[in-house]
């Protein structure tokens, strides 16, 4: 068992809906990226997701495009991301799933990568831009190394790669919530709660909802048949403002809120 | 392995919310690429409106001026809008018709592909964004206001480095939230599967109307085909046709711009330091450092302004089908005087960089022989730059 399969399992024991708090590695800097990893833990998240910063962020919208543009520019590159891992495993244990796109890992050389992402404390990857049709090789190389590489569902996903998906799903399955880029706004989970549950049907690998999710009450919304919730944006904007006490208080109010709807 | 490569390269590197309307995209263009009713229908807008076929002209006092193998002139320059890019834009702007879309959208550098979309867009009453880097709107402000007049939204993307592969992503993002109606009409034979194909398909009347005019005037006979290569698309329309005849030479053209160091050209695959990467869904070569982050690219031209290049180029560069070299600012600068001086022809600053490659390639050739270039654009567009690298005051 993996560090983010125990994670499901304790919170399933627990009957606790998982709370995933996306980071940009090397925002503000690699020192404010592991106080933040701290402090998110400490508020209350279950799992990090290390953004890998990429030059060209096709998935993502204009608060992570920004942090990954400043990380780039303050010198971040994927080998100071796995060195910051590196010091992040010196006193936690937290999953961290490596998220970035596919042309720095091909670059690093995507062999090399899972095992030195292994060996630095990594616990899987999540690539936007490398759907089902595409994953098979990576998909092997991550599996080779004990790595999850997690996989997508959108509300416009059809009924056959929903099968697809769900006969390779490995970690959890990343539900994306809306048609179109992280960042957040108003969103109606209907049509991705559909999808979560024809998911649950065909397997046990957890759900979690992502894009969009900035306040309590989208959280609880978007754990409504899910098993877990990611939130990026909201969080990074306050970091990448040094707001780190707001952004804190941010995770621990949608911590009680996911805490509270369960109960 | 994916569908839609072109040996190694190609493929679908795209977030899972765009797999359904390129599945979509995929499927409309199967059923349509050998309709007899599209094609006749794209067939009747390329004759009627656009100008085709192009005359192949024979460039008589050019080819004296280098006294070896006679040169002929593809003049795509002369189609309506003053490129070949409305080839791409009226194929796409009927299967998105066809499949019942309400809205395009399109990315665009210099502005040539970005008025090209927005005029069909007009044509057949869509409504049309073209995203554009701020930096590049700065730069072109002629074409901006030209879409604009056509009635298209022009979007300024600052994200980035706010040039064309930032546009590119923007679009992408778009079309990721409005897939139900609307249609992303890429502008060079790059992207993700079915654009590298589809592109190449409508430009391949480029290569064909070649094959066809040289019957009569060489009795078929052709030695050299040379295009320039920005994302690749009038030259994988220029090569396509030939790609099996060995006996005919090919050269692809791309940007040297200042110089070889990394940023001042925008050579993907005639740099010997560029090597291959995932940029906006497709796997070809690209320009990128040692981290694997896109690098801006530098070139005279905006058109050819671009890191990347469609994954057909990748395949002919490895298997050697095509040659791939790079022409200088000032090589093309040089071509695009000397076209205008010699045959009342003025080309667009990309244009000028396959007509300047005649530099090297015409003292290597024989009387005997037959060289065609493609001539992709009109110089009009470029002048007021032209001038300025020229030290005029206009
Ligand atoms: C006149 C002209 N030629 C060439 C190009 C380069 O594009 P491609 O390589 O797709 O033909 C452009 C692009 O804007 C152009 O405007």
């Amino acid at each position: 068992m993996s560090r983010l399969q125990d994670k499901f399992k304790e919170l399933a024991a627990q009957n606790k809906k998982g709370l995933v708090i996306y980071l940009t590695a090397g925002m503000p800097d690699i020192q404010g990226t592991i106080d933040a990893v701290k402090m998110a833990e400490k508020s209350g998240a279950d799992i990090i997701e290390l953004g890998i910063p990429f030059s060209d962020p096709m998935a993502d919208g204009p608060i992570i495009q920004a942090a990954s543009y400043q990380a780039i520019q303050r010198g971040m590159t994927l080998p100071k991301v796995l060195d910051l891992v590196r010091e992040i495993r010196k006193f936690t244990q937290v999953p961290i799933l490596g998220m970035g796109y596919i042309n720095n890992m091909l670059n690093y050389g995507f062999e090399k990568l899972t095992v030195d992402a292994r060996e630095a404390g990594i616990d899987g990857f999540i690539i936007p831009d490398v759907p089902h049709e595409e994953s098979g090789e990576m998909k092997q190389l991550c599996k080779k190394q004990g790595l999850h590489l997690v996989e997508f569902v959108t509300p416009g996903t059809t009924e056959n790669r929903i099968k697809e998906t769900c006969t390779t799903a490995d970690g959890f399955i990343y539900c994306v919530s809306v048609n179109g880029v992280t960042g957040v706004r108003k969103i109606d989970y209907t049509p991705i709660n559909n999808v979560i549950e024809n998911v649950k049907k065909q397997t046990d690998t957890p759900c979690a909802v992502g894009f969009g999710i900035g306040t309590p009450q989208a959280a609880q919304e978007a754990a409504a048949k899910s098993d877990a919730v990611i939130v990026g944006s909201a969080v990074v904007k306050l970091i990448m403002e040094n707001r780190m006490e707001e952004a804190a208080g941010l995770i621990s109010d949608i911590r009680q809120a996911l805490d509270e709807k369960v109960k | 392995m994916a569908k839609g490569r072109f040996g190694k390269y190609g493929g679908q590197y795209v977030p899972e919310i765009v797999m359904p309307v390129l599945t979509e995209l995929e499927a409309a263009y199967e059923k349509y690429r050998n309709d007899p009713d599209f094609l006749a229908e794209l067939k009747s807008y390329y004759m009627e409106y656009a100008g085709r076929p192009t005359l192949l002209y024979y460039a008589e006092r050019l080819t004296k001026h280098y006294g070896r193998a006679k040169i002929f002139l593809k003049r795509e320059d002369l189609l309506h809008t003053g490129a070949h890019k409305i080839n791409n834009a009226l194929g796409q702007v009927l299967l998105a018709k066809r499949m019942g879309k309400k809205r395009i959208i399109a990315e665009t550098g210099a502005g040539q592909h970005g008025v090209a979309t927005a005029t069909v867009a007009a044509l057949f009453g869509m409504e049309c964004k073209v995203f554009m880097g701020a930096v590049d709107i700065e730069r072109q402000k002629l074409n901006v206001f030209k879409m604009k007049l056509l009635g298209t939204e022009v979007v300024p993307v600052t994200t980035g480095t706010s040039t064309l592969k930032d546009a590119t992503s923007e679009a992408i993002r778009y079309w990721a939230a409005h897939i139900e109606d609307t249609h992303y009409i890429i502008g060079s034979a790059v992207g993700p599967h079915p654009y590298p194909t589809m592109v190449r398909d409508f430009q391949s009347v480029i290569g064909s109307e070649i094959r066809q005019q040289l019957l009569k005037e060489t009795n078929g006979r052709l030695d050299y085909l040379i295009a320039c290569v920005g994302g690749g698309s009038n030259a994988i329309g220029t090569f396509y046709e030939f790609r099996n005849d060995a006996n005919v030479r090919k050269i692809g053209v791309e940007a040297a711009g200042r110089g070889p160091a990394v940023g001042d050209n925008a050579q993907t695959l005639s740099n010997p330091a560029s090597r291959p990467g995932v940029l906006h869904g497709a796997y070809s070569y690209l320009a990128q450092d040692d981290d694997g982050q896109v690098i801006e690219v530098y070139s005279i031209s905006a058109g050819l302004d671009y890191p990347g290049v469609g994954p057909e180029h990748a395949m002919f560069h490895d298997e050697g089908t095509v040659k791939y070299v790079g022409i200088n600012d000032q090589e093309a600068l040089d071509a695009f005087q000397l076209l205008s001086r010699e045959e009342g022809i003025i080309p667009a600053v990309e244009s000028s960089h396959a007509l300047a490659y005649l530099e090297k390639l015409m003292p290597q050739t024989t009387s005997d022989e037959v060289v065609v270039v493609t001539l992709s654009g009109r110089g009009d567009k470029d002048v007021q730059q032209v001038a300025k690298a020229l030290g005029e005051e206009l």
